[in-house]
């Protein structure tokens, strides 16, 4: 039961991936939607970063002293002007790991 | 012109550093699973099934918590329907492929490999054999997830959980759209994608995933028209 609903979940996820793809033929979208498209990243990946930060486990709003808050605020200024994924992710983790094992 | 070979190998590259992120990730996915009391071979399924991470966290946690099936199932579906929106921007780099190519390569589309690929599309638009580029990310980005998923499920979750590598997720998705922070008009759609992510973040399904793009994107329409 659980191995068919994973099957049915898998080609639900495959088709979200392969529709857009493979059946929309690129001259049905206009101009104005390929302008509004060149925002994708910018309007999909907040709505992963977002409550990934501000929401904890439980579900409820984190405190606005949570080391997560300055972590992600490190990795800004450093990803912004340093242009590199390895150095903004570490940034980010090791000024966090700094504030929950040297500061509380 | 690049070689086939040299647009895999730098798709590749592009995405390695976010294996820092995705290796932790899918260890993690892989532990919760068993922890959860599943079979292992079924939790491994998941990863060349659906292959889709935060998804297949969910559709486990769903379960073991007494959802049904039915509520499962959707949920996995609404979480993953924001490749809707990848497919969409990737389909004017992909139109030239044949249809049999077009859904082999769907398959590997996941969230860092289209933020890169689509990076890497943009500036070289004019490359032969773009796709070759998504096929790099996406292959690296499958392998290293199932190698992750895999190990998390037969060592469990050897990574200590007061690292709080959760918090390496967004700090990823930070690393791909900083550079956007530049354009202010991108600031408005990311914040207001964000905004919105907190207010309906309790919707059922995760329909947060995507009800906030949308109107991040309803949003950068109404800006795109303002600056015509």
């Amino acid at each position: 039961m659980t191995w068919l609903s994973i099957i049915i979940a898998g080609i639900l996820t495959y088709f979200t991936r392969m529709t857009m793809i493979a059946l929309v033929d690129r001259d049905m979208l206009g101009e104005k939607i390929k302008a509004v498209l060149a925002y994708v990243p910018s309007a999909v990946f907040p709505a992963i970063i977002f409550p990934a930060i501000f929401i904890n486990d439980y579900g409820t709003y984190i405190e606005i002293n949570d080391p997560k808050i300055f972590g992600a605020i490190v990795a800004i200024i450093v990803g912004y002007f340093s242009k590199n994924v390895i150095a903004t992710i570490f940034s980010g983790l090791i000024s966090y790991w700094f504030i929950i094992f040297l500061l509380v | 012109m690049l070689s086939k070979k040299k647009l895999f190998t730098k798709g590749m590259l592009d995405v390695a550093p976010h294996m820092l992120s995705v290796i932790p990730f899918g260890i993690i996915c892989g532990a919760i699973g068993v922890e959860l009391g599943f079979d292992p071979y079924l939790v491994y399924g998941m990863s060349i099934i659906i292959f889709g991470g935060a998804s297949q966290i969910v559709f486990l946690q769903l379960l073991s918590g007494g959802a049904s099936s039915l509520v499962a199932v959707t949920s996995v579906g609404v979480i993953n329907s924001r490749h809707l929106l990848y497919g969409a921007v990737l389909s004017e780099y992909l139109e030239k492929l044949s249809f049999i190519k077009k859904l082999l390569i769907s398959y590997l589309i996941v969230d860092q490999g289209f933020a890169e690929s689509n990076k890497f599309f943009k500036k070289n638009k004019s490359e032969q054999y773009l796709h070759y580029h998504l096929i790099g990310t996406g292959a690296t980005l499958w392998i290293c997830w199932q190698i992750a998923t895999l190990s998390g499920i037969v060592l469990g979750s050897f990574v200590p959980d007061e690292l709080g590598l959760k918090f390496a997720i967004p700090l990823t998705f930070i690393a791909i759209i900083v550079q956007d922070l530049k354009k202010i008009d991108h600031v408005i759609v990311m914040l207001v994608g964000g905004t919105s992510s907190l207010i309906f973040f309790n919707a059922p399904f995760k329909l947060y995933i995507i009800i906030s793009p949308i109107i991040a994107l309803l949003i950068a329409g109404l800006i795109s028209r303002f600056k015509r």
